[in-house]
């Protein structure tokens, strides 16, 4: 069991010519393992922040990121053993991964970085993350890239990203940049593996369905602040928050013609 | 004439075979990739084929390039000089032979230096940021507007005879700025990318970042850099020689134009300023071919369409289902 908390954290931005700019305000929450959060917000309210902070590829303003109670050391040992239990999958797979290297590259490196098998076991185990994420070793393990399909790269990134065996896992957009007909089975595969190894993952995306398909909690970020966080269903048919009303009011609904009256409610019918 | 043949088949031996998956024979055809292209096969042959000149001077040549033969001043070309005599009656091919050995070493030590600087520094300046890039690319623009030419005349001056090795680390010291600025721009855009982002926020080491992760990824810019750098080595050294800076008895093809010139070979004796001029424009046009072909793999939207069908028919497609040529998923079903 881990648990990852955000403590008013902020973070501003230096903009040169045009002074500070506030892209988290004041954030907080926890996000335990077991748990999935959602987290909802239009481009540029600061979803991407708070990813590149609890990768700490960058550093908050202010505010404290915990791990099980600690904050997280600014290098060294301590922060390897924190990025071993937080892994994160990224938003384009066709950049996520190095387009020079083999599949095998990919997944061996976080395994020999935090050592978690013995060396004559990487290649068994590269083996069997690859199966977990439903893929055919045999057939990719040697493979670049270029050479496999999106949803494939996607279903690697993902292998890497559990190869540390961590506790949580931070998908930002894992399935915007995929093919819409292959988007459920990726995110069928994250649903399975976080309950298959209890993870706690916070799913970064600006799709209200798929938030609500997926996750327990859903948590509206809006210009660098949350306003508003409670469970997906309270959440997407009772929103509390006019940004979350409107939020999902502009989201397509396939049960709602389109010359219904608009802000009718579809909620009688879901609930 | 064969040595054009010998050449073409010894390059050939060294291209590399379609590589098996996951030898590291593989990963070494991944990284020639870049010259298996028309225009850089071209250009390697007639670089292997002064390669070969240099090498065997000694063998192939007719004469000495100093052995002087008084019954025969300024001869045209014959049976016996091939390219004619100078006026102390030096076989002008022997010379030229020679001549390759100076220009070839003198080159690739300058290229080899200069890239060497260009990587370390522009790789740095890329990757690091704030002051310490900045002043990184400050320097790397007064090398680049640093006049290369004065400032060798001014340091071989002070010796009275140069090495090779002097010339090219002064012409490699006036040369690397190029290369560093297209290289920092480069590691620029490749820090950002998400795999560099995912590597770093996997804990890897910075130095396995830079080495693993980026430099793979930069072979074609600092190939090309080389290349450039060697052509500017080549044409400096040659220069210098017939402005008379490198000493005579540093014989390269520059001396021999510099020995045409100060006995008005221009423009009756055209046999003893002609090959020297072609050799330095043959190798200048082998060097820009293999930049050519580099630039068509990184950019391959530059081959013409003739080009591109052709490339398009050895991976056993037509050019009408190019666009739709694609592996059908298995991990997706």
């Amino acid at each position: 069991m881990s648990t990852l908390e955000f403590r008013n954290v902020s973070k501003r931005y230096w903009v040169r010519g045009s002074g500070h700019l506030l892209a988290l305000d004041d954030v907080s929450f926890t996000l335990a393992s077991g748990q999935t959060i959602a987290l909802v917000g239009q481009s540029g309210s600061g979803k991407s922040t708070i990813a590149k902070i609890i990768t700490q590829l960058e550093r908050q303003t202010s505010g404290d990121v915990l791990l099980d109670g600690t904050p997280i050391p600014r290098a060294g040992r301590g922060l390897r053993r924190y990025r071993q239990q937080v892994r994160m999958v990224f938003q384009d797979p066709f950049a996520s991964l190095n387009p020079y290297h083999t599949i095998r590259h990919h997944i061996e490196r976080p395994l020999r970085l935090d050592r978690v098998v013995p060396k004559f076991e990487v290649e068994d185990e590269v083996r069997r993350l690859l199966e977990r994420v439903r893929l055919d070793p045999d057939e990719l393990i040697d493979r670049r890239p270029h050479e496999l399909s999106g949803g494939q790269r996607q279903r690697v990134a993902i292998a890497r990203a559990l190869a540390s065996r961590p506790s949580l896992l931070i998908a930002d957009e894992p399935v915007s940049m995929l093919d819409v007909s292959i988007r459920l089975g990726v995110l069928n595969l994250l649903a399975d593996l976080q309950r298959e190894s209890r993870l706690g993952v916070l799913y970064i995306t600006h799709d209200l369905a798929t938030a609500r398909h997926f996750s327990d909690e859903i948590m509206v970020l809006h210009r660098g602040v949350v306003v508003e966080r409670g469970p997906a269903d309270r959440v997407i048919l009772d929103p509390q928050h006019e940004y979350t009303r409107a939020l999902r009011d502009a989201s397509p609904d396939p049960d709602k013609h389109f010359g219904a009256a608009a802000g009718a409610t579809t909620t009688g019918a879901d609930s | 004439m064969t040595y054009p043949t010998t050449a073409a088949n010894a390059v050939a031996e060294t291209l590399p075979r379609r590589p098996r998956r996951g030898s590291p024979l593989s990963r070494l055809g991944a990284s020639f990739a870049m010259f298996r292209n028309a225009k850089s096969i071209t250009g390697l042959v007639i670089l292997g084929f002064f390669v070969l000149l240099a090498v065997f001077g000694d063998l192939i040549s007719p004469y000495g390039p100093l052995e002087k033969d008084f019954t025969a001043l300024r001869q045209p070309p014959s049976a016996a000089h091939w390219l004619g005599t100078t006026h102390m009656g030096e076989d002008v091919l022997s010379q030229i032979i020679f001549g390759t050995r100076g220009v070839l070493i003198v080159g690739f030590a300058a290229g080899i230096i200069a890239t060497l600087i260009a990587v370390v520094i522009g790789v740095t300046a890329g990757y690091i940021s704030g002051w310490r890039s900045e002043s990184l690319s400050a320097l790397t623009n007064v090398f680049l507007v640093l006049p290369g030419l004065p400032l060798i005349i001014i340091v071989a001056s002070q010796y009275e005879n140069p090495s090779l090795l002097l010339v090219a680390g002064v012409l490699a010291i006036t040369g690397w700025a190029w290369g560093g600025r297209v290289l920092r721009a480069q590691t620029m855009s490749l820090r950002n990318r998400d795999f560099v982002q995912a590597a770093r926020a996997n804990g890897e080491p910075l130095w396995r970042i830079i080495t693993v992760e980026m430099l793979p990824n930069l072979t074609a810019v600092i190939a090309s850099s080389f290349v450039g750098t060697v052509t500017a080595a080549v044409l400096g050294l040659t220069t210098l020689a017939f402005i008379g800076v490198i000493p005579i008895t540093n014989l390269n093809w520059g001396t021999i134009l510099f020995w045409a010139q100060q006995n008005g070979a221009f423009p009756d004796y055209w046999w003893w300023y002609i090959p020297a001029g072609l050799c330095i424009a043959l190798l200048g046009m082998a060097l820009a071919l293999v930049n050519f072909g580099i630039d068509e793999y990184v950019n391959p939207r530059l081959r013409s369409a003739g080009e591109r069908a052709r490339a398009l028919r050895k991976k056993g497609a037509t050019i009408s289902d190019s666009v739709t040529a694609v592996r059908a998923p298995k991990g997706d079903a």
